[in-house]
């Protein structure tokens, strides 16, 4: 059975984390900065970062359309923070000119739990991961305003959604990246391996 | 460390904790800061796709030349600055002055640089971060030092450079320093540790967390001196976290070009047929100075220990 090969967008932003995590589950992780190295990858996470800048750096480097591509061709993604505001439907308080690839059926408001001292983490309950609740570290997170009948919301704080699964997508407001526990990038590979029809690790 | 706060759990949202401080600097790696004076500057900095600005009265170079005391900005302007874009906005306070980041943080400013580029309010103390829910970067010449300034309760370093020089070479002085200082530590027997803590002037259980991970406990971005793409792309072969750029940008014969080409040349750092690309037609850059031939008052990297 083929072994899933997992991406993480590498132009901005917590890479390593997310590289790290995801060959503490057994996968075989690489970045992607280019078209050909998007194309040797079967599923993708777009890490956290500034959404503005890695947006920009998509549509100079060419990136967006083979980007497009894939997704529409049903690759499987793992978005965290600003890479969950890249895969939405609609970005609220951002720049008129910053790509929503519309992929979750989610409205996000950029920087919605505020600025950087409202910064916090929080114990919350994840369903599709039992019963002990999982450590979201929020950094000025995006909100998420409403999401649609697509989106299936796994968890949520304060009344808002802040964790979305779509399909062979999980989309996050917080970074699991940033703790030591694997549950969501294991659950992602299982996902994404499903979807694909190949094996996690 | 002791005075971490992020240990605490529960379901009620804890803020101003270790992890969330940190975790900003995480955030922005392999992005380039803007330094900016004007809500005009720090749009083209956000166009141009920089991961967060620097709100300041003057770049370094205007600092350097007028002399006199540098302090924290405007009240007003950082406000208008905060006000004109969407990525996160640092602010300087000077060295020791608890009061002008007390300000700074009551602002909302997301990230504060105790800054050796304003004139120092404090010869003996750097500020005690821990006391703040706002996260801070401070500059460092070497590993003690960066390690004096985490221990501190620095979220972030910055190596210092040479700060409205246009020249690259303090820049890559520490970094290297930094560097090998950690390579070092790295390498050594458990019983050199003390040894190695009192040499460097550090926190010890820093040095053996630095002795453990192979890595420092923050994220490193490089700083002071860095004016053209290829600039950018040396400090991040030589292994810093991202870049700092001040004058660089504003001080060149055309900003949003000079600003978006080292974006790339931050991101593609290991690729020289896109930094030559981006590098193309780029009109001058900032003018520079001779660090060697300057009087040691003129230096600012000297200032803070």
């Amino acid at each position: 059975m083929t072994i899933l090969r997992v991406g993480v967008l590498a132009l901005q932003g917590d890479v390593r984390e997310h590289l790290t995590a995801l060959r503490g589950c057994g996968a075989e992780a690489a970045s992607v900065r280019t078209p050909a190295e998007l194309e040797s990858v079967d599923a993708l996470v777009l890490p956290g970062g500034e959404s503005t800048t890695m947006s920009r750096l998509l549509q100079v480097f060419d990136l967006e359309m083979p980007l497009r591509e894939r997704l529409a061709g049903g690759m499987p993604t793992l978005s965290t923070c600003a890479g969950l505001i890249l895969m939405s439907r609609e970005v609220l308080d951002g720049r008129p000119d910053q790509i929503a690839l519309g992929v979750l059926d989610i409205s996000v408001r950029r920087n919605g739990y505020g600025r950087q001292v409202e910064s916090f983490e929080a114990d919350i309950p994840v369903a599709l991961l039992g019963v002990a609740p999982f450590r979201a570290i929020f950094i000025r997170a995006p909100r998420i305003e409403h999401a649609g009948p697509d989106a299936e919301v796994v968890a949520s704080f304060g009344g808002n959604p802040v964790a979305i699964a779509q399909g062979p997508h999980l989309g996050l407001c917080f970074h699991p990246e940033m703790t030591d526990d694997p549950r969501l990038h294991q659950l992602f590979l299982e996902r994404a391996a499903a979807a694909l029809e190949v094996s996690a690790a | 460390m002791t005075s971490d706060k992020s240990a605490a759990n529960g379901h009620e949202p804890h803020t101003g904790g270790l992890r969330v401080k940190r975790g900003l600097a995480e955030m922005l790696k392999g992005g380039v800061i803007m330094d900016v004076v004007t809500p005009e500057h720090a749009k083209i900095a956000e166009d141009a796709g920089a991961v967060a600005v620097m709100a300041l009265e003057r770049v370094p170079s205007d600092i350097r030349r007028d002399g006199g005391v540098a302090r924290m900005s405007d009240v007003s302007l950082i406000k208008e600055i905060i006000a004109a874009v969407t990525i996160p906005v640092m602010a300087k306070a000077r060295i020791g002055h608890f009061v002008e980041a007390q300000v700074l943080q009551s602002l909302g400013v997301d990230y504060i640089d105790e800054s050796e580029v304003l004139t120092p309010a404090d010869e003996e103390h750097h500020i005690d971060k821990w006391q703040f829910d706002v996260p801070f970067v401070c500059g460092a010449r070497d590993l003690g030092e960066a390690l004096r300034r985490i221990g501190e309760g620095a979220a972030m370093i910055r190596t210092k450079g040479e700060a409205g020089t246009g020249n690259v070479v303090e820049a890559v002085r520490h970094m290297r320093a930094v560097q090998g200082g950690i390579r070092r530590i790295a390498s050594m027997r458990p019983e050199e540790l003390m040894a190695e803590a009192k040499h460097l002037g550090a926190p010890f259980d820093l040095i053996q967390e630095i002795h453990r991970t192979g890595k420092l406990p923050v994220v490193n971005f490089s700083a002071g001196g860095i004016a053209t793409p290829a600039d950018a792309a040396l400090m991040m072969q030589l292994g810093c976290d991202g870049n700092f750029v001040g004058s660089g940008i504003f001080k060149s014969t055309n900003p949003e070009a000079y600003a978006k080409a080292i974006v790339a040349a931050t991101t593609f750092f290991d690729k020289p047929e896109v930094i030559a690309e981006v590098s193309a037609g780029l009109g001058k850059a900032m003018p520079g100075l001779d660090v060697a031939s300057m009087p040691a008052g003129e230096l600012l990297a000297t200032r803070g220990w």
